[in-house]
């Protein structure tokens, strides 16, 4: 079966380069300093950010002149389609979990938290594809909402290549599993730089540069659409704070 | 005695966004350019990268002559000196207790910073020093001012007034800093019947007027006295009023609290938990505050 019909279009309805529907909220929790839940399809992810705080126990982890990153990858025991055993601590979620740290500590202004520590926690409601992409688009607006200093966003996302030749971007499951090579990518999308990048399989050295650029197209349309979401969401609750008499 | 309870669908969740006739401002998000120019002074929430000022958080520019900051609405509280704050001893060390103040690190109490009852000013013995989990254990609440901050920038408290020192009975209420309004003084002894102090770092503390001036610094901590039930509902209901503010971000201060303490009156105590009637009495409160404002 194509993944890409003869008519243009993917399984599930998409043009090859067009990104799933994004959904997403900050806020959602009270107790952490920033929070946020987001849904890219049917891949859903809670992210909530608790910090910079003083590292907790043994006083030899802190840093003089960084803050730490922690980052908890999880995912809930239903969010697949065969229940999950455990949801964290399994050798993917270790391995995601490094990755996720790395492509925050690329963006937090860390220098600026000495003797610090900021928790980072991920957990995948619906797993639909493309869930390490939840989890950094996630991540970033936690931090956003924990009023953390970044340098810019940090936007991941996924592509991939269909009857051969088509790059496909933002990757569900279905075609994660029937297609291909996977590459996922982490950039900070104003400046370009890529913090992580990841194939699942080796790419023809011919495809690799068009499915990489597509993949870093999705991720400056994703920060568009974070972008604007954050600012919607900013201008409801900071008015009220009394912004608005901010005079700039 | 049966009480109704409230629990809402996820879809009828109500939206705590008060309406104001405020016009929206210019936001800017972490990496997008403030300035082209860099002959400005970079304060909190900005960074300088290729001559550009950029944004680090996701807020509004505060620019004062030169020096261009930009506000988050929801983070750590960044102590200043002078700040009324009210905090948690979490641990007994070496002539200073540490405490949590909502920082993002431990505030710290210098044995050498606090009144030691008896009154006079005299040099801290080592029996002081041996005597400190008499005043303060871990657990006890205090209400403290910001005297310096350290180079890693934790914060260094004083209670050296009698207006500060040991919280004895109330509640304490945790908001975010940044809703906490700078004022004149941050305690209150509000008309309704209790007091208030609104610590800077965003805890804050309700309990029952003290009429005795003398019994509220210091270390002592009167637990026989007994509250009564009024009182304890003019608290409660405070409580319940600062939460429905901070839910629809409007600013704390004395005013606000009374006016939302007065708009509530309508509902019974248990009440002024649900979301809809907590968005009325926020919507209520903003509508005086812009009235009181006109005039």
């Amino acid at each position: 079966m194509d993944l890409v019909s003869s008519q243009g279009l993917r399984i599930d309805g998409r043009r090859p380069n067009e990104l799933r529907k994004i959904r997403c909220k900050l806020g959602v929790f009270s107790q952490p300093e920033g929070s946020a839940y987001l849904e890219q399809g049917n891949t859903k992810v809670l992210a909530a950010v608790y910090g910079p705080h003083q590292t907790k126990g043994s006083r030899s982890k802190a840093i003089h002149d960084a803050a730490i990153v922690n980052c908890q990858y999880s995912m809930a025991t239903f969010s697949t389609n065969e229940r999950k055993r455990r949801p964290r601590g399994d050798l993917k979620s270790t391995e995601m979990t490094l990755h996720l740290k790395q492509a925050m500590q690329a963006s937090i202004k860390t220098d600026l938290y000495p003797y610090s520590q900021i928790d980072i926690y991920l957990e995948v409601l619906q797993a639909d594809g493309g869930n390490y992409c939840a989890c950094v688009n996630a991540a970033t607006l936690a931090l956003i909402d924990a009023g953390i200093p970044l340098k810019e966003y940090v936007i991941a996302c996924s592509a991939s290549l269909g009857n051969g030749d088509v790059p496909l971007i933002d990757v569900s499951h279905l075609e994660e599993t029937m297609g291909g090579s996977n590459l996922t990518v982490a950039v900070l999308p104003l400046s370009g730089q890529i913090a992580v990048l990841e194939m699942s399989q080796k790419f023809h050295i011919d495809h690799l540069p068009v499915v990489l650029n597509e993949a870093l197209n999705g991720c400056r349309r994703i920060y568009e659409i974070l972008d604007e979401y954050v600012k919607t969401h900013l201008n409801e609750i900071g008015t009220i704070a009394g912004w608005a008499k901010s005079d700039f | 005695m049966d009480q109704s309870i409230c629990i809402n669908l996820a879809v009828e969740r109500v939206n705590t966004s008060v309406p104001t006739r405020e016009q929206p401002c210019k936001l800017f998000t972490p990496g997008e350019i403030i300035f082209l120019q860099s002959d400005f002074m970079r304060g909190h929430g900005t960074y300088p990268e290729d001559d550009v000022l950029k944004a680090s958080v996701a807020g509004v520019v505060e620019q004062i002559g030169k020096l261009i900051s930009v506000k988050p609405l929801k983070n750590r509280y960044n102590g200043e000196v002078g700040d009324v704050v009210v905090g948690r001893i979490i641990e007994v060390t070496q002539k200073r207790w540490k405490v949590d103040t909502n920082s993002r690190l431990d505030s710290i109490l210098l044995l050498s910073s606090v009144n030691l009852p008896g009154g006079e000013l005299r040099r801290r013995s080592v029996e002081d020093e041996q005597m400190m989990r008499k005043y303060l254990i871990e657990g006890d609440l205090v209400s403290a001012e910001v005297q310096s901050i350290f180079a890693d920038g934790s914060l260094s408290l004083h209670t050296r007034s009698f207006t500060y020192g040991k919280l004895s009975q109330g509640i304490l209420v945790k908001v975010y800093p940044a809703l906490v309004k700078r004022s004149k003084t941050h305690f209150h002894n509000l008309p309704c019947g209790a007091s208030i102090i609104l610590g800077k770092n965003g805890f804050i503390w309700i309990s029952p007027t003290v009429s005795d001036a003398n019994s509220s610094g210091g270390f002592t901590q009167n637990l026989d006295q007994k509250v009564l039930k009024g009182d304890r509902e003019v608290i409660a209901r405070l409580r319940n009023c600062i939460l429905a503010l901070a839910a629809s971000k409007i600013p704390l201060y004395s005013t606000s609290i009374l006016y939302a303490y007065e708009e509530s009156e309508k509902y019974q105590l248990a009440e002024l938990l649900n979301p809809e009637s907590m968005l009325d009495i926020a919507i209520l409160t903003q509508q005086k505050i812009q009235m009181m404002e006109d005039f």
